[in-house]
């Protein structure tokens, strides 16, 4: 008697690294079983008009727990992230305590067991973040753990940038960097220019993002270890990063939605949703990440996902907590704002992030009989509005809210398991 | 109109119209008892969150001379205790029964926020480096008594325009009205972008001294020698401070000013600061006037002066 | 001045005449008659001040104030009154000041003579009797009309009155130098 299979993605698009076709998708035991037509199962997920992807990858989340559960949990994160289509997030490590020790990385992965989504922990740089030690980079290593980062800050003595790099290329692993040079950027609440004039509020300039992109790109050649940048913002960090790859260094970048949406202008009403670091910048370097994004100088879109509870951001702007959520706006943002083809948008959201990452055995795809069942089933002309209240997030914080999107994640598979069905998270 | 959170909410025919009723209110004070019941039953909210005993008390003493309640949350006082956020703070106050705030904080912005909060009206007395509003309104009034009009006059502002919430209302202000003006400083005083600002930009005060009506000094803080924007106070003053010698630059019938309160010896020489043609002390006399104005035109008058 | 009289003069509704009520004979008559009973009634001029009532009674009250120097060979002072912030409809109707007010003395033991050109529901002189109290405790206050066309809403009576003018609430009454109109709103 043939095995019968436990779950069939019936009707949709199939979309991967490989190309494009018109198939079913049959799960069994975690993982893809067979792809065809007409194909059967005990439970049916329609994604007729769908494009059905291998499972988004977020490189840069912001789960805030352990320390600040009161913005977000590791499960209720994970619930934005699959109701955004993400089935594999990198946890950012500037928790409290932060993750620079194999227990807390043990913590993390612990939350995460029940999670709606993977949840692969980024461990932090230096000890405590702090920018002075090295942390334990091989034990968080043995782990399991391949992306390793300060963010929230970047890592501001050069010589032990250098360290860090020569010793995260002995082990494997990639550091990742938020690069803000502190003192350039000291007392700064937005970015630095027409806007932050009028409105009175202290800026940083474009160059405190610069100066150590081209730092660590110079770092990055005399080390020969990798380095992928955070949530570049500027049309210089870009054009220095472009540099960089067309002199065959080991550089990777990604950028967020709300650098090719919104500008410094936003900041106008004072409302700490619109604040985030890097700050929102302007038009100029809107346009300069979407040419970057769309002429392959960018590796990856990730959301950098920063939930803080309502009352934080209803404080003085100047004393309210950067960072805005991401999750579940996303996609859509990237498939209606670029000007992309449907599979360039996948491979920035998808494969190519899971490259970084580092779990491109079991994410990004190709969706082929064997791999693990980690999809989204997006419909892509669907249109909805942005709810605060209706976002699985704990907190609030979109810089969206009453804006109109196309594009929506109709299901989400994790190892085989649907997580959300009919956009509704299944736990 | 609702609220008065910056100068450009007003236009140059809000801005007239402000400066008319406050001359209203000049006659008022000089009575024996200067007094009207025209805001009786209203209740003015003072919410301070940056000392300014001297502000605080020409709004409150302008509210009451109008015939309103007065209700104040100062800074230090328990009553705007820590920890419970700016909405809190607010929320509870309007339940009181608040009909407008007048709103003060080092943050720039927070005006803007608290209207959000409440159904009231909101004036701004300053936040951050932002705005001050009702300032330049006095500044517009005094130099219209002493000058007449506005229309060709040149007028230059002095010191740390970057930091000045002063600054930026006056030139809003200034300029609606018909008037030319420079701003004098050092480039690290400047604000990084002056780009749409209705002012010429320069470095050397000297140069711009004879063409000039007026003179408005900016207070320079001695904080700001620490954080590298210029040298030391005393390079500052030798550069840009109003000395008695760069005073007799000045066309005769020129005016000085300055929002007080003065550093004397740095931002000007204390001979120029008792100067005949300095109007320090009838900008302050002036304050109560305009904020009257302010307040009945906001919450009495059911005129719209939006611009 | 009485409110939509007020609104004529400014402009805000335009006035169309039915009939001329008064000459300009008449309006000079009944002002030398006024100042004559001012006299009779105060047994002269000391201590008599005129207050006109912005902006229709101030040109009534200049003349009259030449009269009374005229008979009684004395200067009557005259100052203004704007009654913007005494009024009592605020919220109904924006209320701003339209002239200077100006009494630059102590009212206190003084007779006051209020001057206006029209009464009509008596609220503009109630806000008037408030002003005053700011000046100082009057001796006595008297109220002195070109014309009183009736529909009191509160218990005020003039003193001297240059015409009485029966009129229907809707009508509108409009004081000149040149004579007084009754007349329509456009």
């Amino acid at each position: 008697m043939p095995r019968e299979n436990e779950l069939v993605i019936r009707g949709g698009t199939v979309v991967d690294a490989t190309g494009s076709r018109r198939a079913d998708v049959a799960i069994r035991n975690g993982a893809v079983a067979e792809i065809g037509e007409s194909l059967d199962a005990r439970n049916v997920l329609d994604a007729s008009g769908c494009i059905v992807a291998p499972g988004l990858v977020d490189l840069h989340t912001h789960l805030r727990q352990p320390g600040r559960e009161e913005a977000e949990t590791v499960e209720t994160g994970s619930r934005a992230a699959a109701l955004g289509g993400f089935t594999a997030v990198v946890a950012m490590p500037n928790t409290e305590p932060a993750i620079d020790s194999a227990a807390v990385v043990r913590e993390v992965k612990e939350l995460a067991r029940t999670a709606l989504c993977d949840v692969f922990p980024a461990g932090a740089i230096t000890v405590g973040r702090e920018g002075t030690t090295l942390s334990p980079m091989a034990e968080m290593a043995e782990l399991g753990v391949r992306l390793f980062t300060d963010d929230g800050a970047g890592v501001q003595d050069s010589r032990l940038m250098r360290r860090a790099l020569e010793y995260a290329r002995g082990l494997g692993v990639t550091l990742a960097q938020h690069c803000e040079d502190a003192a350039l950027a000291r007392g700064a609440h937005m970015h630095e220019g027409a806007w932050s004039s009028r409105l009175g509020i202290p800026g940083m300039p474009s160059e405190a993002e610069t100066v150590m992109v081209q730092r660590d790109i110079e770092l990055v050649r005399l080390t020969g270890a990798p380095i992928h940048f955070l949530h570049l913002s500027t049309a210089g960090s870009l054009k220095a990063v472009a540099a960089a790859k067309a002199d065959g260094l080991p550089v990777t970048a990604e950028v967020a939605p709300h650098h090719f949406t919104l500008t410094d202008a936003c900041c106008a009403g004072y409302d700490a949703t619109f604040k985030v670091n890097p700050p929102l910048r302007t038009d100029a370097d809107v346009a300069a990440v979407i040419d970057a994004v769309r002429a392959g100088e960018v590796d990856a879109i990730a959301t950098d996902h920063a939930p803080h509870a309502p009352e934080t951001k209803d404080a003085p702007f100047d004393q309210a907590p950067p960072g805005m959520l991401g999750l579940e706006t996303a996609l859509a943002l990237s498939l209606e704002v670029l000007g992309l083809p449907t599979d360039r948008v996948f491979a920035l959201l998808s494969w190519q992030p899971a490259v970084i990452a580092g779990v491109a055995h079991e994410h990004g795809g190709p969706i082929a009989k064997g791999r693990p069942a980690n999809l989204c089933v997006v419909d892509p002309s669907a249109g909805w509005v942005v709810d605060p209240r209706h976002l699985a997030s704990r907190s609030r914080n979109t810089p969206y809210a009453g804006r109109s999107l196309t594009g929506l994640v109709r299901h989400t598979v994790l190892r085989g398991e649907p997580v959300v069905i009919d956009g509704e998270a299944q736990r | 109109m609702k609220h008065l959170l910056q100068i450009a909410d007003l236009g140059a025919d809000g801005i007239d119209e402000v400066l008319r009723v406050a001359d209203t209110f000049a006659e008022v004070n000089r009575r024996a008892i200067p007094k009207v019941q025209a805001l009786r039953g209203k209740t003015v909210v003072s919410l301070f969150f940056e000392d300014s005993t001297r502000t605080r008390l020409s709004f409150e003493t302008a509210a009451r001379r109008l015939g309103a309640d007065v209700l104040t949350f100062a800074a230090g006082s328990s009553s705007v205790k820590k920890g419970e956020s700016l909405r809190d703070t607010v929320q509870t106050i309007d339940a009181l029964g608040a009909d407008a705030f007048v709103v003060r904080h080092a943050s720039s912005g927070v005006p803007h926020q608290v209207s959000t909060w409440t159904e009231g009206s909101v004036v701004n007395a300053g936040d951050g480096w932002h705005e001050h509003p009702t300032q330049a309104l006095l500044d517009a009034y005094t130099i219209r008594e002493r000058l007449g009009g506005f229309a060709g006059r040149r007028i230059a502002i002095v010191g740390d325009i970057r930091h000045s919430r002063v600054a930026r209302s006056n030139v809003a202000a200034f300029s609606a009205l018909g008037a030319e003006v420079t701003l004098v400083a050092p480039p690290t005083l400047m604000p990084p972008s002056t780009e749409g600002w209705p002012a010429e930009l320069s470095h050397n005060l000297e140069a711009v001294l004879p063409k000039m009506d007026v003179v408005y000094l900016l207070r320079v803080q001695r904080e700001r020698a620490t954080e590298a924007l210029f040298p030391s106070l005393r390079e500052y003053t030798a550069h840009f401070g109003l000395t008695a010698a760069r005073a007799a630059m000045l066309p005769a019938g020129a005016l000085i000013m300055h929002p007080g309160p003065m550093n004397r010896g740095v931002e000007i020489a204390a001979d120029v600061a008792d100067a005949e043609n300095a109007v320090i002390t009838q900008q302050v006399a002036n304050g109560l006037s305009v904020r009257m104005a302010v307040l009945y035109l906001l919450l009495g008058s059911g005129v719209d002066l939006a611009a | 001045m009485a409110e939509r009289e007020r609104a004529v003069a400014s402009g805000a509704t335009a006035f169309v005449s039915r009939t001329q009520v008064m000459s300009a004979d008449d309006v000079r008559r009944a002002i030398t008659r006024i100042a004559h009973e001012i006299v009779e009634r105060n047994h002269g001029v000391d201590d008599v001040v005129l207050v006109a009532l912005q902006t229709g009674g101030a040109p009534i009250a200049a003349k009259l104030a030449d009269e009374l120097a005229r008979i009684e060979g004395k200067t009557v002072f005259v100052g203004t009154l704007d009654v913007a912030y005494y009024r009592d409809d605020y919220g109904l109707r924006p209320v701003l000041p339209e002239a200077p007010t100006d009494i630059p003395m102590d009212l206190t033991g003084t007779t006051v003579v209020l001057v206006d050109d029209v009464l009509f529901t008596g609220r503009t002189v109630r806000a008037a009797l408030n002003a005053l109290a700011d000046f100082g405790r009057t001796k006595a206050v008297q109220l002195a009309v070109m014309v009183d066309r009736g529909h009191r809403e509160l218990p005020i009576r003039p003193d001297y009155v240059g015409k009485n003018l029966p009129t229907r609430r809707d009508e509108l009454v409009n004081v000149r130098d040149d004579g007084v109109d009754l007349g329509d709103k456009a």
